[in-house]
């Protein structure tokens, strides 16, 4: 069954003269279990397609159906919910929040479910050592490394084990070695039954990829 | 981890900025419960000193007759035979549902004497009531004892008294003991003298021609205590003196409305605070909600996050602004009152009030802030994707 359909999908920016097409007319598949790589020239319009397939960014044309579920037929609140059931994302930037440590960060997609703390706790902690971290819950994001960010990062993308994982450029900021660990980290897991979709510049990244999709001005250019 | 320990992180974590907001809210609640405490304590001693003011009620005998004196000028001429009160019947006036409201009664007996064959008119008081009911009465002299007599400006120029003058009215030895300093009342025209004397040089024993009273009802109209009394005394005709009355009426009210007027400002003014800092704070921290919402959170956790941390702020606010109010009542009884032995009314329902006000405030003032948060668009706050 196919995971992430994409049909006719376009997106425009601004108005009048202003008008910059982002995406044009995309049409792509994605099956369950799948490691995808999307490359592509900055500004090609690849974090555009990573945004509409996270349910964040609204298409001006075309639809998104993941698991069935057609995405931008949800209103905004119900999406929210989807982001939460149904994705887990990668931050180039890790985007942890530096007041909670990293069990708490791992935590956060469990804040607004009803559980019993041990259990919201005994999740992030698997997640943590999942990732290698499994020592290190208690310690505060700038207490730690851009590698073990990285894999705070992911271990919060799978605390809740979604179904699909959305990474965007993982190993942009950090060295071959950490980049190496964290690629093998993301097979191990697309190993395990995640689906991943990955945008990035590298192509020794882009080698642990089933497939590539390459994004130039806006259109998918071929598929690898 | 739950959106109420993400809250308290955030505000632990932003010292700084929860500090403003504490201050400002705490500032404004601090202000308003001062000046509510100090305008109640100071209307309470306003009042407690008004009462001093003098009478403000007058119970005279019932008459069909009209009066041909104005403004001090008498028509002459006429001259009637009047009715007088009983003093036992004024015993009644005391058990009037607003009894306690009265600060003084004075009972007056009024009758022509003859002096160094000049008539004068004399006077039977309650010098004790007296001191309330004419507090700006100064003697020269000492106040009379029992058979002393004192005299008006007036009437002991005309009829050249000093202190210590012996004199004979009507049979009766009496010795004028005090001057009244010059009160520009028909007081300055009369010689005074205690009750029972007076009664008794007067042929009028256990009458009163007229009674003063002094009484001041913030709870209750002075309609409502002129009733009250008129129906203990029912051939007594009762009058308030409505100027004096609404003069103290609105010098209260006066006062609490310009207390009134200042709270709202300065609540005013911390809403604004808790309103920019909130507002600065969310776009400080739009990249953690672009992350919030990117996980999974819904609009209505983002505000809830907001709005907990505006709770816990203006919780805090609230009772810091209450005992800083009080505080600074206190010393502003010192500095300002002139009295500071005034009592400081701690009340619990003002606490509560305080912490009701500071809540709603706080989270009044966090609405427009939780929305902005709430509405934040995911991509563009994160900018990643």
């Amino acid at each position: 069954m196919s995971t992430i359909i994409g049909q006719s999908l376009s997106k425009l920016y601004g108005h009048g003269d202003a008008t910059v097409m982002a995406i044009e007319d995309m049409d792509f598949q994605i099956t369950s279990g799948e490691f995808v790589g999307i490359m592509g020239e900055s500004g090609a319009g690849k974090s555009t397609l990573l945004a509409i397939m996270g349910a964040m960014n609204a298409p001006t044309q075309g639809s998104l159906t993941v698991e069935g579920i057609d995405v931008y037929g949800l209103d905004s609140e119900r999406r929210a919910d989807f982001r939460r059931e149904f994705l887990g994302f990668i931050f180039q930037s890790f985007h942890l929040i530096p007041y909670l440590n990293l069990e708490e960060n791992v935590m956060l997609p469990l804040a607004t479910i009803r559980a019993p703390r041990r259990r919201k706790q005994a999740m992030a902690r698997e997640a943590l050592a999942a990732v290698g971290l499994g020592d290190k819950g208690h310690r505060l994001p700038g207490e730690i490394s851009g590698g073990e960010k990285e894999r705070t990062a992911i271990a919060r993308a799978i605390v809740n084990q979604p179904p699909v994982i959305l990474a965007d450029e993982p190993t942009g900021n950090l060295d071959s070695k950490t980049s190496g660990e964290i690629m093998r980290l993301l097979q191990e897991l697309n190993g395990k039954g995640s689906t991943i979709v990955m945008v990035t510049h590298s192509r020794e990244c882009a080698c642990y990829a089933d497939r590539i999709m390459h994004v130039a001005d806006g259109r998918l250019a071929e598929a690898a | 981890m739950t959106l109420k320990q993400i809250a308290i992180r955030n505000l632990l974590r932003r010292k700084g900025k929860a500090a403003l907001i504490l201050c400002g809210l705490a500032l404004g609640i601090g202000t308003v419960i001062s000046v509510i405490t100090y305008a109640d304590a100071v209307t309470g001693d306003i009042k407690h000193k008004l009462e001093k003011y003098g009478a403000n009620i007058l119970v005279v005998p019932r008459t069909e007759s009209l009066s041909l004196n104005y403004g001090g000028i008498n028509m002459g001429g006429i001259s009637f035979e009047m009715q007088e009160l009983y003093e036992a019947d004024l015993a009644r006036v005391h058990q009037i549902k607003n009894a306690r409201n009265i600060a003084a009664m004075g009972p007056v007996v009024l009758g022509a004497v003859k002096v160094n064959d000049r008539p004068v008119m004399l006077a039977g008081v309650d010098f004790e009531e007296a001191r309330i009911l004419k507090p700006w009465w100064q003697v020269n002299g000492r106040p009379p004892a029992a058979d002393g007599l004192l005299a008006g400006a007036e009437a002991a120029r005309v009829l050249e008294l000093q202190a210590g003058a012996r004199i004979n009215i009507q049979g009766h030895p009496m010795t004028i003991q005090g001057v009244l300093k010059p009160t520009g009342s028909q007081d300055d025209q009369l010689l005074f003298a205690s009750l029972p004397a007076a009664q008794r040089v007067l042929d009028k024993p256990g009458r009163v021609s007229m009674v003063e009273v002094a009484a001041l009802c913030t709870a209750c109209p002075i309609e409502d205590m002129v009733r009250q009394i008129s129906e203990a005394l029912p051939g007594a005709k009762v009058m308030a003196i409505q100027q004096v009355v609404q003069g103290r009426m609105e010098t209260l009210m006066q006062f609490k409305k310009f207390s009134f007027g200042v709270s709202v400002i300065v609540i005013l003014i911390g809403s604004l605070v808790v309103l920019v800092t909130m507002t600065g704070s969310v776009r400080e921290r739009k990249e953690e909600i672009g992350v919030f919402r990117a996980i999974g959170f819904r609009k209505q956790h983002v505000m809830r996050i907001i709005l907990i941390e505006a709770t816990l702020i203006s919780m805090c606010a609230g009772l810091i602004g209450y005992v800083a109010g009080m505080g600074a009542t206190k010393l502003a009884f010192y500095f300002f009152s002139g009295n500071p032995s005034m009592a400081l009314p701690w009340n619990l329902p003002l606490a509560a009030a305080a912490m009701g006000l500071a809540l709603a405030v706080g989270l009044a003032a966090s609405i427009y802030p939780a929305l902005a948060a709430a509405h934040m668009d995911p991509n563009d706050a994160l900018r990643a994707l």
